[in-house]
């Protein structure tokens, strides 16, 4: 107890830079993940092959060189001078964008092919197929998956806290290097952790239960 | 593609549109990987120099030295987490409550934790001087945790009347889970299991937060330790390296999915849960069944249920 009370401001700070990571990686892996996954469905061969490509790249690295790519390397192409926040949660979700790809990928897959047919057959243009018949479908099946990629997330940004990152895996190093007996540490690390994973879980269950629809 | 669900077979129209997106399309990504060359070139990335550290043959051992640690921790890791998989599974299962309580609790816990937070608790609280094996030892309990679960969808999606004929024989609890439930779940989760040990593999990266000088910390000692032309030869580093991870990645993931189409193959009537999930494979068939592995094509973990820990890596 005396660990978390004694150093409740630098907890604090750390808890904030796990949830902050998080959601902005969360975003950035939204975002690039369905921007990926419409590159690998789309009908025009060099992208659906960039897709293919940045998929397995990004799946069989691991996540750490992935940090160090982006700490070492990204900045000399870009310029110089990026903060660990913003490098961090660009790493974080570059690798998340191929999980979430492949989640949305196999969404759409799961829409059978005779509805997208039969809403062309009745005259509907292919936006409001995509609209009103293909998408609704496809997203309801991807949410389970999605949860479980962005609890992953949340766990994976620990090592963001490696490369000096404010979150709570830091504080971790933090309090052992101060002397504190490691059990206490590893539990309030883990209540932090914890908080957060069951946050995600539960707003993806209630967002399950909006968007269920008997069938 | 000539069936989705996305898009009409193309008319003529359609594919002189389609051939533009194409052009602009590569022009795009070649300009970008072009702008990458080129600034790393400026930089002095690019140069020969940089490059040659790799002709040495110190740097050479370093690597090949890197490589054994981390095949080493990743060996002892794989039947480490495939060990307490089984243990985990056959507590979770037990028929003591006691026994299945605490076998969940572990479960739920190390699975929702950072792997990182795991490993760095145990070299800094029992294993200081051995990092190795606490490299190892946080990736079992990781990765036995979700070992424990892939089993445990594998022995759910067994058809019931094996079990039931099984008892019938008189067999003893014992028997039906050695003789009959475990070896077909694993046979139909082995694609699965196969993809938790390509995590594996690449978690054993972790290893450079605890000094254990496995591939990815040689890495950066390498970078860090040559200065060459008044810089540090990052680039080059993490182009070999990365190499060296996806070729052994891509590998494990191809067995598995030589596994999957062996299974496929085989008429027994056991379904093999699709894809292995970690790697460079499309693994999406989805939906196999309600308890059937895979679910989904996210991760490895099946049973929707658990909530808060159903993740891959």
């Amino acid at each position: 107890m005396n660990v978390l009370l004694d150093n409740f401001p630098e907890f604090r700070d750390g808890f904030i830079g796990t949830v902050s990571i998080t959601a902005v990686s969360s975003v950035i892996a939204l975002v690039l993940g369905v921007l990926i996954a419409g590159f690998r469905v789309s009908p025009v061969p060099p992208l659906r092959y960039f897709g293919t490509a940045w998929v397995t790249l990004m799946r069989n690295t691991p996540l750490t060189l992935l940090f160090l790519i982006f700490f070492f390397v990204v900045p000399e192409i870009l310029f110089p001078g990026m903060s660990p926040f913003v490098l961090g949660s660009l790493a974080l979700g570059f690798y998340t964008s191929s999980f979430v790809c492949e989640a949305v990928r196999s969404g759409i897959n799961t829409v059978p092919l005779g509805q997208a047919e039969a809403a062309r057959s009745i005259g509907m243009t292919f936006a409001q197929t995509l609209q009103i018949v293909v998408l609704p479908q496809a997203t309801r099946t991807v949410i389970p998956p999605l949860s479980s990629i962005f609890i992953a997330l949340t766990k994976n940004s620990a090592i963001a806290g490696a490369f000096s990152v404010a979150e709570l895996f830091g504080w971790q190093k933090l309090m052992s290097d101060r002397g504190y007996d490691i059990v206490p540490v590893f539990i309030w690390v883990a209540i932090g952790y914890l908080i957060v994973t069951f946050t995600i879980s539960g707003l993806f269950r209630l967002l399950e239960r909006r968007m269920e629809v008997a069938r | 593609m000539s069936a989705s669900v996305l898009y009409d077979a193309p008319g003529p129209k359609a594919v002189v549109r389609n051939r533009i997106y194409a052009v602009v399309g590569s022009l795009a990504i070649a300009a970008l990987i072009a702008v990458s060359i080129v600034r790393l070139a400026d930089k002095g990335h690019l140069a020969p120099a940089m490059w040659d550290i790799f002709n040495y043959s110190g740097i050479r051992q370093n690597i090949a030295d890197a490589l054994l640690a981390t095949l080493k921790a990743f060996g002892l890791a794989a039947v480490g987490s495939l060990v307490l998989g089984v243990v985990l599974v056959v507590g979770r299962l037990s028929d003591h409550k006691p026994v299945r309580w605490a076998a969940t609790t572990f479960i739920e816990l190390f699975r929702s934790l950072p792997l990182l937070i795991t490993i760095y608790a145990i070299w800094v609280g029992f294993l200081t001087d051995y990092s190795m094996w606490a490299l190892a030892a946080g990736l079992s309990v990781y990765n036995g945790c979700v070992q424990a679960e892939v089993l445990r969808a594998g022995i759910n999606s067994v058809p019931k009347g094996q079990s039931e004929a099984a008892y019938a024989l008189g067999m003893s609890k014992t028997q039906v889970m050695v003789s009959v439930l475990m070896p077909q779940a694993v046979r139909s989760m082995l694609p699965t299991i196969i993809g938790q040990l390509v995590v594996t593999l690449k978690d054993t990266s972790l290893g450079f937060i605890i000094l254990y000088p496995e591939l990815l910390q040689t890495a950066r000692l390498i970078a860090s330790n040559t200065q060459v032309n008044g810089q540090y030869p990052y680039v080059s580093t993490i182009v070999v390296i990365g190499t060296l991870y996806i070729a052994m990645c891509l590998l494990l993931s191809a067995l598995a999915t030589w596994i999957e189409k062996r299974g496929r193959r085989a008429k027994t009537g056991i379904k093999v849960a699709p894809g292995a999930p970690a790697a460079g494979i499309p693994a999406v068939e989805a939906v196999s069944g309600p308890d059937a592995g895979g679910a989904g094509g996210a991760g490895p973990t099946a049973d929707g249920a658990g909530g808060t820990g159903v993740t891959k890596d």
